[in-house]
C-alpha cells in the first residue's frame, strides 16, 4: 500500500475508495477531462532551449525590422535602446562585470529560444500572443542581428532556434551556492562585537522615497 | 473631534486627514499619542458615539477597516517601473500585528496587470510527460483532497534597492514585498497521480493565463514535496491580484515562481529557461557571471516598530516589534541590537512558529531620547544566521538585485524620528 493511500485511510475520508475498483486504476480520483491534441497545442506555447516546442516557421532581420518598428519600437526604441523607462533590448556587451551592468537579450540572455518564447507569449506589452509564428521569428532575427549575433539575411526558424549560440551562454552557474555569507563561529556574537557603527549613508539624504500623500 | 462623525455613521474629511498625518515617513504628529484627544470627551462625559445608533448590518455587506485606518494601504514607488501594470506595491508591515497578512494588504507584483478571470471559464491543463493530459475546472480541483497551510511569500527582489546603500526611507518599501496567509488548495502530488507522471519527468513548467503568460521551471522534487494549487487565502477566494481563481504555491521559494492565474503545468525532462529564470531572477556576481536557479528565500527579519514610518513619540517603555521568516524551515531565534550590532538581546517569539512562515517577535525597551541603531538578526532551524550587508556584499558584490536578506539598520534620532541608514 502506498504512503498516500495510508494517509487517506488515516484521514478516513477516502475509506470507501479502498474497496472500490477505482483504487486499482492509475487515475485515483477520476477528475478532469482528457485534453485533445488540439487543446494541448493551443496552450502549449513554450519553446525550450533545445528547440522543443518551436512552431514551424522562419524569419530574417530584414523582414523583422519593419514589424519591430511597428509593434515594438514605441517602447523599446528603434534600435532596442529603449524609450524612457522601458526595457533595453540591445547592447550592453562587456558591461556585466562593471559597476553599471546592462543586461539585454544580446549581452545577457543565454538562449535564443527564450526570446521566441517570451516575445510570443508576452509582447507587445498588452497585446500578448497576437504575433504570428513567422512574425515572431522575424523579430527574434532582428534583435539577434541588432546584437551582432547573426547576419541580416539569416533565417531563424524552428529548426535552428535551439542551436543559435548566444554570447553569454556560459555566463550562468548552478547549483545554488547558498547558504553563503555565514559567520565562521557557530554561535553568533552577542556582546562587544567588532562591527563598524559609523553612519555612511542615509536614505533620507538620497531623497527618492515617495511622499505620503495627504 | 466633536463633529468628525455624523449621526448616520459617516466620517468628515477632517478626521481622515488627521489620521493620515500620523504616518509621514518621519511623522512626529501627536495624533497617534492621543495628545489632541478632545478633553470634552473624556470621562465622566459620555462619548460622542455613545448615545446614537450606529450603522446597521446592511451598511457594509463586505466589511472594511475603520476609516481611521485609511492610511494602512499598499503603496508603490512610481519611478521604479515604466508602467503600473508591470510593477509592484508593498505590504505595510509596520502597521500589522501578529503573523497573518490581511488579504487586501498583501503586496502585489504582476507583469501584465491583473486579469479578470471568470471562474466558470477557468481551466487548468496538465500536459507533457504524463500518461493522461488532463484539463480541470475549478470545481474539479476543489474535489481533490485539500490542504490548509500558512506560508510566507517573498519576492526575490525584496530589498533589491538597498544593495549599494540605504535608499528608500521606509520599512514598507525596503521589506514590504512579503506577505503571509493561509492557503487552501490541492497538493500537486495528488494532481500528479491523477495524470500519471512518466519516470523521465524531472521538471515542471508552470504557466499563467495572464497577459505576461508568466512561466517558470520547477524541479520535480519540489513539486512532489509541498507545492500546491491554491484557490483560497485566509479563508476566502484568492484576491484577483493574488491569482484568482487559482495560483501555484511554492513554499519557501521566491515569489515569482508562485505563478498566479495558473492555466498550465507541463512535465518535461529539462528546465525551460524562461525569461523569468534567465533574464530575470538570476543573481549577477561581481565577475559578470550569474547564479541561476537560486530559489530558496534565506532567513531574514525586520524591525517593524520603531521603523522609518513608526517614529518613537514618547520617552519611556516601548515594545520593539518585528517579523522573521525563513524559506528553509522554522525560525528558532531572533536577536535584537540597539547599538548597531555591538550588543544583542534575544527577542521573544510569538507562536505559532510555523515552517516557512512569518514569525512575530517583540522586545521591550526603554527610550530616554538617545540615538539608537536598531537591528534584528534571525536564525532558522538549519542553523542559518541572517548575514550583515558587508558579509553579503563580500560574497556577491552589489549587482545581484535579488536575495538581499541582510540585516538592516534603523537609526532612532534624538527627536524620535527614524531613518534607514547604512553603517560602515
Ligand atoms: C507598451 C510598451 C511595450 C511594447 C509596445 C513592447 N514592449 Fe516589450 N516590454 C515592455 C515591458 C513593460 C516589459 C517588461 C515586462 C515585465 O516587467 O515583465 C517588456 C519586456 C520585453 C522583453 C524582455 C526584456 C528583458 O530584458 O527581460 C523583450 C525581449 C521585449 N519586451 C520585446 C518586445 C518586442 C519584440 C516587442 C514587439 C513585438 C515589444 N517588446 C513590445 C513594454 C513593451
Amino acid at each position: 500500500m502506498s504512503g498516500l493511500v495510508k494517509a487517506w485511510l488515516a484521514g478516513g475520508a477516502m475509506l470507501a475508495l479502498v474497496a472500490s475498483p477505482a483504487l486499482a486504476s492509475e487515475r485515483p480520483f477520476n477528475l478532469g477531462k482528457i485534453a485533445t491534441p488540439e487543446e494541448v497545442a493551443g496552450w502549449d506555447i513554450d519553446v525550450r532551449p533545445d528547440g522543443l516546442g518551436a512552431p514551424v516557421g522562419m524569419g530574417n532581420a530584414i523582414d523583422g525590422e519593419e514589424i519591430y518598428a511597428d509593434r515594438c519600437a514605441a517602447c523599446h526604441g528603434d534600435f532596442g535602446e529603449a524609450v524612457d523607462n522601458w526595457p533595453v533590448l540591445v547592447g550592453g556587451e562587456g558591461t556585466l562585470d562593471s559597476h553599471d551592468p546592462v543586461k539585454t537579450t544580446g549581452s545577457y540572455w543565454p538562449y535564443a529560444s527564450t526570446m521566441y518564447d517570451y516575445i510570443y507569449r508576452a509582447m507587445p506589452f498588452g497585446e500578448a500572443q497576437s504575433l504570428t509564428y513567422d512574425e515572431t521569428y522575424q523579430i527574434v532575427a532582428f534583435l539577434l542581428y541588432m546584437n551582432d549575433i547573426i547576419e541580416d539575411d539569416f533565417e531563424v526558424s524552428h529548426e535552428n532556434i535551439g542551436t543559435i549560440e548566444m554570447p553569454n551562454r556560459d555566463g550562468f552557474f548552478m547549483p545554488d551556492p547558498r547558504p553563503d555569507a555565514q559567520p565562521v563561529a557557530s554561535e553568533p556574537c552577542m556582546t562587544n562585537c567588532d562591527v563598524p557603527t559609523n553612519i555612511i549613508g542615509r536614505a533620507r539624504d538620497i531623497d527618492v522615497t515617495p511622499e505620503q500623500e495627504s | 473631534m466633536a463633529e468628525d462623525k455624523n449621526r448616520n455613521g459617516t466620517f468628515s474629511r477632517r478626521s481622515l486627514i488627521g489620521g493620515a498625518a500620523a504616518l509621514g515617513s518621519v511623522g512626529l504628529s501627536r495624533v497617534a499619542t492621543g495628545a489632541e484627544a478632545n478633553p470634552d470627551n473624556l470621562p465622566p462625559n459620555v462619548s460622542e458615539w455613545t448615545p446614537y445608533l450606529g450603522a446597521g448590518v446592511d451598511a457594509n455587506p463586505y466589511g472594511m477597516p475603520s476609516p481611521y485606518e485609511e492610511h494602512v494601504i499598499r503603496r508603490n514607488v512610481e519611478w521604479l517601473t515604466a508602467s503600473t501594470e508591470s510593477s509592484v506595491n508593498f505590504t505595510p508591515l509596520h502597521e500589522l500585528e501578529g503573523f497573518v497578512t490581511p488579504n487586501g494588504l498583501c503586496f502585489e507584483r504582476h507583469h501584465g496587470g491583473v486579469p479578470e478571470v471568470i471562474p466558470t471559464d477557468y481551466r487548468l491543463m496538465i500536459n507533457g510527460l504524463v500518461d493522461r493530459e488532463l484539463i480541470f475546472t475549478l470545481e474539479e480541483l476543489k474535489r481533490f483532497p485539500q490542504t490548509n497551510r500558512f506560508y510566507f511569500l517573498e519576492c526575490a527582489a525584496n530589498g533589491g534597492m538597498e544593495w549599494r546603500g540605504a535608499q528608500l526611507n521606509g520599512c514598507q518599501f525596503t521589506f514590504g514585498m512579503v506577505h503571509n496567509v493561509q492557503y487552501t488548495g490541492v497538493l500537486l502530488k495528488d494532481l500528479a497521480r491523477e495524470v500519471g507522471v512518466k519516470p523521465d519527468a524531472k521538471w515542471i513548467l508552470a504557466e499563467g493565463g495572464d497577459s505576461a503568460g508568466m512561466n517558470r521551471s520547477i524541479p520535480i522534487e519540489k513539486i512532489m514535496d509541498d507545492c500546491m494549487i491554491a484557490w483560497a487565502m485566509n479563508g476566502e477566494a484568492l484576491r484577483p491580484e493574488q491569482g484568482y481563481p487559482a495560483r501555484l504555491v511554492v513554499p519557501g521559494w521566491e515569489g515569482n515562481m508562485w505563478v498566479k492565474w495558473i492555466r498550465r503545468l507541463e512535465f518535461g525532462d529539462m528546465p525551460y529557461m524562461a525569461r523569468e529564470e534567465t533574464s530575470k531572477y538570476t543573481d549577477l556576481m561581481e565577475d559578470g557571471n550569474a547564479r541561476m536557479f537560486t530559489w530558496v528565500m534565506d532567513a531574514k527579519s525586520v524591525v517593524t516598530s520603531p521603523s522609518p514610518e513608526k517614529a518613537i513619540l514618547e520617552k519611556g517603555v516601548h515594545q520593539l516589534k518585528g517579523l522573521a521568516w525563513s524559506g528553509r524551515g522554522k525560525i528558532t531565534r531572533v536577536d535584537v541590537s540597539l547599538d548597531g550590532g555591538r550588543n544583542w538581546q534575544t527577542a521573544e517569539l510569538h507562536g505559532p512558529v510555523l515552517d516557512k512562515c512569518l514569525t512575530r517577535f517583540t522586545l521591550p525597551f526603554e527610550w530616554n531620547g538617545e540615538e539608537l541603531l536598531v537591528q534584528s538578526r534571525a536564525m532558522d532551524e538549519t542553523g542559518y544566521v541572517q548575514p550583515t550587508i558587508d558579509a553579503l556584499q563580500a560574497e556577491r558584490g552589489v549587482n545581484s538585485i535579488y536575495h538581499n536578506n541582510a540585516i538592516a539598520t534603523w537609526m532612532v534620532n534624538k527627536d524620535g524620528s527614524v531613518d534607514n541608514v547604512r553603517l560602515g
